[in-house]
């Protein structure tokens, strides 16, 4: 079971204690109507699948509720680190 | 019969002997004998019959590595455990243990004689057979296959044991308690933290109890180790896995060495230990060779006689052959000779023996063969003889004896490094791979770790030999019956690495994870590719390091505590009433209120009638509810939902639909506007935490500006549908502060007073079309309120009605439950609610997905009502729907059925379905194939009743 940092916590809690939420800074777009359909294509669907560093949100579900960043290795599923939302992508 | 009981040694209780039976049987032992122990001392050699091919198998190891001796213990009813390893079962007064796999009898097995039909058995067979007849594989291999392999029986009763888990945390945890993990243990307790050090034997001291040179200095460090207050040390406990950081499960078994009647609380601990450091201390395991005859009973690993020999005190043969291609072998030898095991003769495949070794073999009388390879071993149930040859290849001689010892070199136990995703490296000195690098802080020590001193030897694996590969009946792995020349033929039939070669030949993939057989596989893999081991590979360990019993996994988590369950404030009352439950998402909710001997049909027809007629009351608690409150409260609705929000004046409801960004349905609810800033929210049962969580996600990541806060009130409010022409009447005398008239409350309206004298938010809203009421209640007064309309009801001809009859008439009226009549990939129009999306909107989530080319396509599956020809009809739920019924299968499928019951109300069945072009079906007859017949039904429109709505406003 992982320790995840919650950076509005600011304490390391157990992997049970959150859910995953998917790839990090996908931001919506302002107006999707001026989206073509293969760019809405590429925000709904298209992620990355990264060997190594992935960018991913979590959301300490059974904690604060906060939904936040993070950098977790894919192979090692060791974090890099975990930051705020709307912080930069680190 | 060839074992036997030394006149001294070892560390059982010579003083205290334990009865137990063996296959009905009685035998005994020692205290502190092993099942393995106990029995090689009355000279019992055979102990299971394998996997696939029923050969007699006896003991090949001392531990946890035992492929062969599977044993089922029965302790009772319920209590049956299959496949435990006979070196690893402690005996006490009274067990009862019994051979696996055999037909009848041990000795007599009648379904070896696929011995000698082992060519129907070939590696890849299990995949041959899937590209044979399909008839073939279910009438004749799958029958065949079931009746001859297997190990063991799953126990068919419930278990009556109970399992305890716990979590603990400590700076320090060691894995193993030899001497490497003991030394790391006191080390690390020296400094003052907490340490745990965990051992899977029934006493610590790993290799050390079988060397008695070592025993006062074991004895002394575990009780220094037992004095110290921060040191935990846990016997009978087999750490499991190595999961993220540091997190180690181990189970502990608390009973299985005692008798049922000596056994007190919980059979096992599960325990979840976070640890700063972890120490693996877990030892290596000693190799066998693979050569003609290797699975005979009484040919073993050298360093399960030594065990067997200093720790036991039991001989695992009169007259010992040793094979050897490694030194430890001859230092087992020698230990055991000395320990007045008798030693025949060593042969190994080196021609060059370290001198001393020599020297030594030489000064005991025992015949040394350098150079030679056993090349076949006489005798079925017992080893009676070997044949030697020079390199294999020379004149054969023979040699009698009644046991054979292997030593093949020493592969380290790295499972737990591997789990924790630890890299490993090849060592030549070792013929294995050993520990590497980790980003854990964890690190191996002692033999697990590369570092202990078993001598020198070769890493060969397959012994050479007269006969060619393809025609070798060498056992590389015991568990699964694999032969080296499965392994030739894998590589034959063009399979390279090692991770195809392992599932194709099944080789490591029985419950030992090949802890004997993993290397020799991959020599043999490497040796007829001529191509490096490490360019083959190396498969992955998992866990459990061990087979563990079900019952430790699930600790506490079972019966009433499997999983939490939801009741309402209002259960009790139904439960009183008879009430028939069904679980929705983790609530229990009264299905339906059978009255005398009313089955639930008859129930749910009563239900439905009264409703239509009087009046019924729902217990609707269960709804998941979000307070939404905040000056930008109405603009996050109208950005989360496809409906209209702004708009809706305080005091009024609408129902709100909610898509996910591909624009399907994912849920729904009728909403109340209770102020400018103030909104209450319903949504499904099961999908209450699902939109708080995508509301919140929305909310907190993108559009942060908006000022609004959402709460989970589900739990905080009863909700009581009152619901049928006479609901008015009911709810009249308990309400207090609003108008219920008609003009003043119009349906889909909301009002605040008080129900009872306890506030209420009133809920002017019908999922029945009946005149009908949702009186919220705050959670506490819920039973109370229920009560009193149901006091009130009781003048009206009132009844409790269920899940089931609120489906019916919902289905009545064509209301969708989302998740039932869509699934996920159903938008507002394919259900029909279309109506229910602003089109002047400018945005709204999933908005942008229904212009999608897919979306707008035609011939989308659409829901429409369907109405069988038959009208007693019922549908299955869930049955597709062809257009043609007369087409050749595979039939083209057109659609399902979504909702199906009989309604009461209208004296016939009705039906949703989801049918592709539905809407432009309307009249046309569809069919659905059934085993046996095929149900006609005509495609209307989803509304079977009071199409105009005038019963809302009753
Ligand atoms: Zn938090």
């Amino acid at each position: 079971m992982l320790l995840i940092h919650c950076p509005y916590c600011d304490e390391a809690r157990p992997e049970v204690e959150f859910v995953y939420g998917g790839e990090a800074h996908i931001a919506r777009p302002v107006d999707p109507s001026t989206y073509s359909d293969e760019q809405w294509e590429e925000f709904l669907y298209i992620r990355n699948n990264p060997r190594g560093r992935h960018h991913e949100r979590w959301r300490h579900t059974h904690g604060c509720g906060r939904f936040f960043n993070a950098v977790r290795d894919t192979v090692t599923d060791v974090f890099e680190a975990t930051y705020k939302a709307g912080e930069t992508r680190k | 019969m060839s074992g036997f009981r030394l006149a001294d040694g070892g560390r059982v209780d010579r003083r205290s002997k334990r009865n137990f039976t063996f296959d009905g049987k009685a035998q005994w032992g020692y205290v502190g004998d092993s099942l393995a122990s106990a029995l090689l001392a009355q000279g019992q050699m055979l102990f299971g019959r394998s996997f696939k091919y029923h050969r007699p198998r006896g003991i090949l190891g001392a531990g946890v590595e035992e492929p062969n001796a599977l044993v089922t213990v029965d302790r009772g009813p319920g209590r049956v455990t299959p496949n435990l390893r006979a070196p690893s079962v402690a005996i006490y007064d009274g067990l009862i243990a019994t051979s696996q796999n055999r037909f009848p009898t041990l000795k007599t097995d009648l379904i070896a004689v696929n011995n000698m039909l082992s060519a129907f058995f070939p590696a890849g067979f299990y995949n041959k057979t899937f590209m044979w007849p399909r008839g073939a594989w279910e009438k004749v291999y799958e029958p065949i296959i079931r009746r001859l392999a297997g190990l063991g029986d799953s126990p068919t009763t419930r278990d009556p044991d109970h399992y305890d888990a716990t979590y603990a945390h400590c700076e320090t945890l060691v894995v193993g308690a030899g001497p490497a993990g003991i030394a790391a243990a006191l080390e690390a307790a020296a400094s003052g933290g907490r340490v745990f050090l965990i051992d899977e034997q029934e006493e610590i001291g790993g290799g050390a109890l079988s060397d008695p040179a070592q025993w006062a200095w074991l004895a002394e460090a575990t009780a220094k180790l037992a004095a110290m207050d921060n040191v935990t040390v846990l016997e009978r406990t087999t750490a499991i896995g190595h999961y993220h950081q540091n997190f180690v499960v181990a189970a502990q078994r608390l009973a299985d060495h005692l008798s049922l009647e000596d056994a007190e609380g919980p059979r096992e601990k599960l325990w979840r230990i976070r640890a700063g450091e972890v120490v693996l201390a877990m030892g290596a395991i000693e190799r066998p060779l693979v050569f003609e005859g290797n699975d005979v009973p009484g040919v073993m690993l050298a360093s399960a006689a030594r065990t067997f020999a200093l720790r036991y005190g039991v001989a695992v043969g009169r007259k010992i052959v040793v094979m050897a291609v490694h030194d430890s072998g001859w230092r087992d030898a020698l230990a055991l000779h000395a320990a007045g095991v008798p030693i025949a003769a060593i042969v190994d495949l080196r021609r060059e023996i370290a001198p001393e070794l020599a020297e030594a073999a030489r000064e005991a009388r025992i015949a040394c063969y350098p150079g030679y390879a056993v090349t076949s071993v006489s005798g079925s149930l017992a080893v009676k003889g070997v044949t030697i040859a020079l390199a294999g290849v020379g004149k054969g001689q023979k040699l009698d004896c009644d046991a054979v010892l292997m030593a093949g070199g020493w592969t380290p136990t790295v499972h737990l490094w591997s789990h924790a995703k630890g890299s490993l490296r090849w060592d030549d000195s070792w013929g294995a791979y050993v520990p590497d690098k980790t980003h854990e802080n964890l690190r191996c020590v002692g033999a697990c770790g590369g570092d202990w001193d078993f001598g020198n030897g070769l890493s060969v694996g397959l012994l050479p030999a007269p006969k060619p590969l393809h025609e070798s009946k060498a056992f590389v792995d015991f568990q699964n019956d694999v032969k080296a020349r499965d392994i030739g033929l894998a590589v034959q039939e063009g399979f390279r690495s090692i991770e195809h070669i392992k599932r194709y030949t099944t080789n490591g993939m029985a419950t030992d994870q090949g802890k004997t057989s993993n290397l020799n596989g991959l020599q043999i893999a490497s040796g007829v590719l001529s191509r490096p081991v490490t360019e083959i590979g190396l498969t992955t360990f998992r866990p459990p390091y061990t087979p563990q019993s079900f019952g430790a996994m699930l600790g506490h988590h079972k019966e009433a505590l499997f999983q939490p369950l939801r009741k309402t404030g209002i259960d009790d009352w139904a439960d009183a009433h008879g009430a028939v439950y069904e679980n929705v998402a983790q609530w229990r909710r009264a299905r339906y209120f059978p009255q005398g001997s009313e089955d639930m049909d008859a129930a749910v027809a009563r239900e439905c009638r009264t409703v239509r007629s009087a009046v019924g009351l729902f217990d609707a608690s269960t709804l998941g509810k979000i307070e939404v409150v905040g000056p930008d409260a109405a603009e996050f609705l109208n950005r989360m939902y496809t409906n209209p929000w702004k708009s809706l004046e305080p005091g009024r409801c609408r129902y709100g639909l909610l898509l996910g960004e591909h624009g399907f349905i994912i849920d729904d609810g009728v909403s109340a506007r209770l102020a400018p800033d103030r909104f209450h929210l319903t949504t499904t049962t099961g999908g209450a935490a699902r939109v708080l969580n995508m509301m919140e996600d929305y909310l907190q990541t993108e559009w942060s500006d908006l000022d609004v806060w959402l709460t989970s009130t589900s739990e905080q409010w009863a909700v009581i549908a009152v619901q049928g022409p006479k609901a008015r009447d009911v709810i009249a005398p308990l309400v207090e502060g609003i108008d219920l008239s008609a003009e003043a409350f119009p349906h889909m309206a909301v009002r605040e007073g008080k129900f009872c004298g306890v506030d209420t938010r009133l809920f002017r809203v019908s999922f029945t079309g009946e005149l009908g009421f949702e009186v919220n209640v705050p959670a506490q007064h819920g039973r109370m309120v229920w009560e009193a309309i149901w006091a009130e009801g009781q003048k009206h001809g009132a009844a409790a009605y269920g899940t089931e009859t609120m489906h019916v008439l919902r289905a009545e009226k064509g209301f969708i439950i989302v998740g039932q009549d869509t699934d996920g990939t159903v938008t507002p129009d394919d259900a029909g609610l279309g109506w229910a999306v602003g089109k002047k909107k400018p945005d709204f989530v999933g908005k942008r997905s229904l212009s999608r080319p897919d979306i707008v396509a035609a011939g989308r599956k659409q829901l429409v009502g369907l109405l069988t020809d038959d009208p007693q009809e019922v549908l299955e739920e869930g049955a597709q729907i062809v257009a043609d019924p007369n087409q050749p299968v595979p039939m083209k499928m057109i659609g399902h059925v979504t909702s199906s019951y009989h309604s009461a109300t209208l004296g016939r069945s009705i039906a949703m379905a989801l049918v592709a072009g539905g809407r432009d079906r309307m009249g046309e007859t569809l069919y659905i194939p059934m085993p046996g017949k095929t149900i006609s039904a005509k495609v209307v429109m989803p509304m079977f009743y009071d199409a105009e709505g005038s019963r809302l406003n009753g």
